[in-house]
């Protein structure tokens, strides 16, 4: 994406030395070109903005007008929609469930992913090849192969309906891609470093915590945000884990009031943006990693 | 505000996870490696890879591994995992239903319009996307446009949606924005999510919107690494832009491409979220994984399993690709 690459190649396109005349002709030429762009942006753009200002409308103007006529004045802003929404019983908790069951499920995953990836990158053993070809077929497995059983084990252990429960479940179902991503990471570490230190007479422990944490902290923070967004926003582990407890997150209560409203569901343009707001917050300031997290991980399903 | 059904213990717990999880693992890390430090090298060289590589391995067998092979057991179970089904197709009478009853047929259908357009616009628009922006220098800023929906969750995604598809009465003021479009050229709105030729293009376009970016981003970024040179040249040669995106660039992405197909294909068969929020299956709009989740609703295990080891089968194909192109890579290392 370097703005150095990007310039040459449209200079190259135009060639050195030309005429004004022709400089306008090729902007005209190139006009359809950026009305394809504008019209893909608004596509992209629009939906999301009109929800937006939406969210800021009084319900009975949503009833009666589209999100447009607020452009124009009298605007009418209000914020009657989020109070309202976060008045409904059990839609402020939900939020806070969402963060009580999204770090403690990242932080269990990621310590676990990062320890197992090293054995995987670092040491020989026998079905090494084999357990990890396992964690790679793993990596696209429907979870919905496993709902039933693990909702077993929960039950059979009394945990089930409880936040931990979900915690196990998305650290189970994360940590194969996890795995695979950091081990990749890892094994691209330089040797030397890892050999002189056992030369010096370093153990594992040390070599883990010292050298390959510290090293790993750029590819371990990309997988960071990716994995935190991931529950922030997972919808059918929560439905199936919590669907009926006391401890719904805030994507499943959002959608059992989407199904449960009929017609007056305009408010719930505020939840939807506050859902929003924090992967929406991530994206904007932390953009480079989140990019990179995708590239990276693009193999996973 | 957030007082009454939050407890105080529950954050504890919170907290005590957070902190608690890394230390020991930590500490098992240390005390470990102190215990193995003292057996004899040989014995070391053994058993200290399986020490490190068990928590991951133990999650992984206790909650996917252990739970496939037990999925697949219970699609032959009847309802109250009492005995074997039986009926139709005797022990695969839960495949029998979800093979005959109408509504499962749906699913499957509207699965396969999933996988094939979904996957298709997804990865076209991708590329096209990407090989527009290109060439323009406000690239960057247009990425951000396109890719703004990408961290938004299924369940957001759908709520911005339903209200581009609201339908109003004919006559009365459209609230929806493409209906309200409708009615600026003089045509009549269209209940999109109900009408049965429109509700299905319409989710799946959802959808396509929602994973556009990803596909972008990640061709753009293979696109960026094709050397100017090879352009230039072509360019030299007195090829036009279009025969160079579809003889050069094109054949150059195509790795890339395959590999964005193949994710998309698994996101397709996957499809839940959008579906069960924006319709929850109803006027013929259900998928494989709505299908299967209601059905667990229900307490049908033995159907939801079998819906579950269906979409699993179409999986494999896929996942044995992901893992010769994984045997690929490493023999390059």
């Amino acid at each position: 994406m370097s703005a150095e690459q990007v310039t040459t190649r449209r200079e190259s396109a135009v060639g050195a030395g030309v005429s004004t005349l022709d400089r306008i002709g090729y902007r005209l030429q190139r006009l359809p070109l950026h009305l394809v762009i504008i019209i893909l942006c608004a596509i992209w753009l629009v939906p999301t903005v009109g929800m937006i200002i939406n969210s800021f409308r009084s319900v009975q103007d949503m009833g009666q007008s589209g999100w447009w006529t607020t452009l124009f004045p009298p605007h009418g802003f209000t914020l009657d929609s989020y109070k309202q929404v976060l008045n409904i019983e059990g839609v402020a908790p939900s939020i806070l469930y969402s963060i009580l069951i999204t770090i403690p499920a990242t932080v269990i995953q990621l310590a676990i992913a990062t320890m197992g990836a090293y054995a995987f990158a670092w040491m020989k053993f026998p079905g090494r090849n084999l357990f990890f070809i396992v964690i790679v077929g793993l990596m696209v497995v429907p979870i919905q192969m496993t709902l039933i059983p693990v909702l077993q084990i929960f039950k059979l252990i009394h945990i089930s309906g409880t936040i931990p429960a979900v915690w196990l479940a998305h650290s189970g179902y994360g940590l194969p891609f996890e795995v695979f991503l950091l081990r990749n990471y890892l094994g691209g570490l330089p040797r030397e470093i890892f050999e002189s230190a056992e030369v010096d007479g370093a153990g594992h422990a040390v070599r883990f915590l010292r050298i390959a944490v510290p090293m790993t902290i750029p590819a371990i923070a990309s997988l960071t945000i990716f994995v935190f967004l991931g529950i922030w926003n997972d919808l059918l582990v929560a439905l199936t884990f919590l669907g009926v407890s006391p401890y719904r997150p805030f994507t499943v209560v959002i959608t059992g009031l989407v199904t449960s409203f009929g017609g007056g569901w305009q408010f719930l343009t505020a939840a939807a943006v506050l859902q929003m707001s924090l992967p929406l917050a991530v994206f904007i300031f932390l953009q480079r990693y989140f990019v990179r997290g995708i590239t990276s991980g693009s193999v996973k399903g | 505000m957030f007082g009454g059904i939050v407890s105080p213990d529950q954050i504890v717990t919170g907290v005590v996870a957070v902190v608690g999880v890394p230390l020991a693992l930590l500490g098992y890390i240390v005390l470990g490696e102190k215990v193995i430090e003292r057996l004899p090298a040989s014995l070391q060289r053994w058993i200290r890879p399986y020490f490190w590589a068990l928590p991951a391995v133990g999650f992984a067998t206790v909650f996917m591994v252990y739970p496939m092979a037990r999925t697949v057991l219970i699609s032959f179970r009847n309802r109250g995992d009492s005995d074997w089904a039986s009926g139709a197709w005797g022990i695969f009478a839960n495949y029998h239903y979800f093979f005959t009853f109408p509504d499962t047929l749906t699913a499957l259908r509207n699965s396969l319009l999933w996988l094939v357009f979904y996957t298709f616009f997804s990865v076209f628009l991708g590329l096209v996307i990407a090989i527009l922006l290109d060439r323009v220098r406000y690239e960057s800023l247009a990425k951000i446009a396109i890719f703004l929906p990408v961290p938004i969750s299924a369940t957001a995604a759908s709520i911005i949606w339903k209200f581009m598809f609201d339908y109003q009465a004919p006559g009365t003021p459209q609230t929806g924005t493409l209906n309200a479009l409708l009615g600026a050229i003089g045509r009549q709105p269209i209940p999109w999510l109900v009408d049965e030729t429109t509700n299905n293009p319409a989710l799946i376009f959802v959808g396509i919107w929602t994973i556009t970016g990803f596909c972008m981003v990640i061709i753009s970024a293979s696109l960026k690494a094709i050397s100017t040179e090879v352009l230039e040249a072509a360019r030299m040669d007195g090829a036009n832009e279009f025969q160079i995106v579809r003889l050069i660039v094109t054949p150059l992405l195509w790795p890339t491409i395959t590999v964005v197909g193949t994710t998309m294909i698994i996101n397709a068969l996957k499809t839940f979220d959008i579906v069960y929020v924006m319709t929850n299956g109803a006027y013929n709009t259900d998928v494989i994984a709505t299908r299967m989740f209601s059905q667990l609703e229900s307490a049908q295990y033995g159907r939801a399993a079998a819906v579950g080891v269906v979409l699993f089968i179409a999986i494999v194909p896929l996942l044995l690709v992901n893992i010769r192109r994984f045997q690929q890579q490493e023999e390059q290392r």
